[in-house]
């Protein structure tokens, strides 16, 4: 059997005294959706954090495709193929929408300055590259980010739009899994409906493996091939969302003790 | 596509009311169409054509020193505008590259080397400087980076001060090499002039290529948000010395060609009341605009050097509050009462004072012609009035500030004595020191600018907040 995409063994972080994370076994198979499930401050983000390189794991081991990634510096862990979006959105304002996909490419690309003032054809041949591929990522997203919009400046699209936005920046940076932190969070119930497909979409078509945080119940439901519920930076419950769902660990972590066995009853 | 959820529909909103705005916009619009290589083309002809106007060394010099500082805004724009670094030392990178190549190029220590090999060390010297500035500073934030910086120019000054046997001391080093590059030596201000505008604009060039690349994609990316580049695959640290050694190997090579045409380096030169200078051009021109950074150059060299006469600096003066009153105040009745009020009012003053004190209108405006003949009929002003000026100049100040705070109405009234008053304090005290009045003037004129058009006069529109 191969190794999974994604393996979490044995990891641990402290902040102080505070222990974030405790003892998580982990594992994500190539193409499958999984979703992070647990109360606020579960350590749902922080997971996220370990896995991008933006924490470093006190205990245990991250791996990526077989091979650790414990302790490297974000944007190699990004370039070994690993994306992800955020809770709270940061695309570039500032930037166009195009440019914002342009962007994510940057570890997949290499001209140095010196060719961009040249001018040399590698150069040039990789920037068309670069434009297709932000073009084509932009159009997954139906005729929302295109035509007009390439060239607006990302501040002026609708909350909604970022967020799809940054789906699509993550999706440039060309990763082999694909970390989604709340993609339904703050949206309505026709965009939420959205999400839900956009995901298997962005699996089927895509071909990313993707884990999501979500709490979202009916998004969960509808798009997970596993879920994994955190509490106290534990794993407290893993498997179908039948199975978890109805898990009295997990009922405990998000109603409080005394009320699984009343629901089960 | 159905134009269902709220979302579409703020879009579309904001799209319509998103763009141009303001007075000046349709230029900015029409500037905005033209095509990125005919601007640089547009660039280099109007350099070329500008000196055919003048036989004049002075204005060439002029130009000399605007070509400067326009190159010194383009890099401090690689490392402000673009990679949102605010490096408060930036000042120092130029007078590195002067004193590098200074070093290279005079008695100070027997060297002369050829230009291009000079030229070759201060840039690859100065970036190495970058690099240096930067290790240290590349984890430091905002305010942080901007106050290790600032010391960093600080100690230059000091060790170039001090480091006598090296560096000249206070007196830094004279008899400085001129350029000569493929037998051509550059002597007079025109060559230097046509040297100047010719690195300016392989300078822009260059600077419009990386801009397009996706490096200088990467460093828009890590102004925005440092932490969503670093997850996009940016390593940013390493972009943040790239910025820091490009910015500075520009400085360098301005401070080169500064070192050429003053024929000599003094530490006076690289002083922090110039670093300003290159900032506010870059901010007046709008950060992270190339065009910007030249015409934000243009400006602020050109007003400083207007100001420096005081004939000129009064038709700026009269020019700038007429302008003003010409702008803001509407309807078109009320401008002709407050235009026809505050002559009304100098006239009748001035017929008062006459018969009644003939000593308080005994002074003559320092403006000549029409312009002098005008106001001496028109001002209240004693003999060296001095005194009287700095009361007025501290009741002047607090008049703008009450002007400020009172309501529509009370305003409209009192902006006639106001401007009577600001006549009165600019003839009697400000143009005869023009040293202090050119930077207050310079001041008013940012304040002004960043009041009307915050983005600065090329720069795009920005949003902070999500």
């Amino acid at each position: 059997m191969s190794a999974p995409l994604l393996e979490f063994d044995g990891v641990g972080l402290s902040f102080g005294g505070l222990r974030a994370i405790q003892d998580l076994d982990l594992r994500v198979d190539e193409g499958e959706i999984v979703s992070l499930i647990g109360p606020n401050g579960a350590g749902k983000t922080t997971v996220f954090n370990l896995i991008t390189g933006l924490y470093v794991p006190g205990a245990g081991d991250i791996r990526l495709g077989g091979e650790s990634i414990a302790g490297l510096a974000p944007h190699t862990i990004a370039r070994r193929g690993v994306a992800r979006t955020f809770q709270t959105l940061r695309v570039f304002l500032n930037m166009s929408v195009e440019e914002n996909v342009m962007a994510a490419t940057y570890g997949n690309t290499s001209s140095s300055m010196l060719q961009s003032v040249l001018r040399t054809p590698a150069m040039r041949r990789e920037e068309r590259g670069v434009r297709e591929l932000a073009r084509e990522t932009l159009g997954f997203f139906g005729d929302r980010l295109v035509g007009y919009r390439l060239a607006q400046p990302a501040f002026s699209l609708s909350y909604a739009n970022r967020r799809r936005l940054e789906i699509a920046r993550a999706m440039a940076s060309q990763p082999r899994l694909l970390l989604l932190d709340e993609p339904a969070a703050g949206m309505n119930p026709k965009e939420t409906g959205e999400i839900t497909k956009l995901t298997a979409r962005l699996r089927d078509d895509g071909g990313y493996t993707i884990l999501v945080i979500e709490h979202d119940m009916h998004v969960v439901e509808g798009i997970s091939d596993r879920v994994v519920a955190l509490d106290h930076g534990e794993k407290v419950a893993e498997g179908s969302f039948e199975h978890v769902a109805t898990h009295p660990a997990v009922v405990e972590a998000y109603l409080g003790k005394g009320t699984a066995r009343q629901e089960s009853r | 596509m159905a134009r269902i959820g709220v979302d579409e529909w703020v879009a579309e909103s904001d799209q319509r009311t998103e763009g141009y705005r303001g007075r000046a916009s349709p230029l900015v619009a029409a500037w905005d169409r033209v095509p990125p290589a005919a601007r640089i083309l547009l660039l280099a002809v109007g350099l070329a054509v500008f000196p055919l106007t003048t036989g004049s060394d002075f204005v060439l010099r002029v130009g000399i020193n605007t070509l400067l500082l326009a190159i010194l805004a383009l890099g401090l724009n690689v490392v402000v505008g673009w990679a949102g670094l605010l490096d408060l030392g930036y000042i120092a990178f130029y007078g590195f590259g002067a004193y590098t190549y200074a070093l290279l190029s005079s008695e100070q220590l027997g060297i002369h080397l050829p230009t291009p090999l000079a030229v070759l060390i201060v840039l690859v010297a100065c970036a190495l400087l970058g690099l240096l500035l930067g290790l240290p500073s590349r984890r430091l934030l905002g305010d942080y980076l901007a106050i290790v910086t600032l010391f960093f120019g600080q100690i230059f000054v000091e060790l170039v001060v001090n480091l006598d046997a090296v560096t000249g001391g206070p007196s830094g080093i004279a008899g400085v090499d001129p350029f000569v590059l493929l037998g051509f030596e550059f002597l007079t201000p025109r060559d230097y002039y046509y040297l100047t505008a010719g690195a300016a604009v392989i300078v822009t060039l260059v600077l419009y290529l990386i801009g397009e690349s996706r490096t200088g994609r990467a460093w828009r990316a890590v102004r925005e948000d440092p932490l969503a580049a670093e997850m996009m695959t940016m390593p940013v640290n390493l972009l943040k010395l790239k910025a820091f050694a490009l910015g500075s190997a520009i400085a360098g090579l301005a401070g080169s060609i500064f070192a050429a045409v003053q024929i000599g380096v003094f530490p006076r030169n690289f002083e922090t009341p110039f670093l300003i200078l290159i900032y506010a051009a870059v901010i007046l021109g709008g950060a992270g605009s190339l065009a910007g950074a030249i015409l934000g150059a243009v400006v602020v060299s050109v007003s400083l050097e207007l100001l420096r006469d005081a004939d000129q600096a009064t038709v700026l003066f009269y020019g700038l509050l007429l302008a003003g009153l010409l702008a803001r105040v509407r309807p078109w009745r009320k401008l002709a009462a407050v235009l026809g009020g505050t002559i009304a009012l100098g006239l009748a003053l001035h017929a008062i004072a006459a018969a009644v004190w003939p000593e308080a209108v005994a002074g003559t405006p320092q403006a000549t012609g029409a312009l002098g003949d005008a106001l001496d009929a028109w001002l209240v002003l004693p003999e060296g009035a001095t005194t009287a000026g700095n009361i007025g100049f501290v009741v002047l100040v607090a008049a703008i500030i009450l002007f400020t705070q009172v309501r529509e109405r009370t305003r409209t009234l009192l902006l006639v004595p106001v401007i009577y008053l600001a006549a009165f304090v600019w003839e009697a005290r400000l143009v005869q020191e023009p040293s202090v009045t050119r930077q207050l003037l310079l001041g008013a004129l940012l304040v002004v600018v960043m009041i009307s058009r915050p983005r600065g006069l090329l720069g795009s529109e920005r949003k902070e907040i999500v």
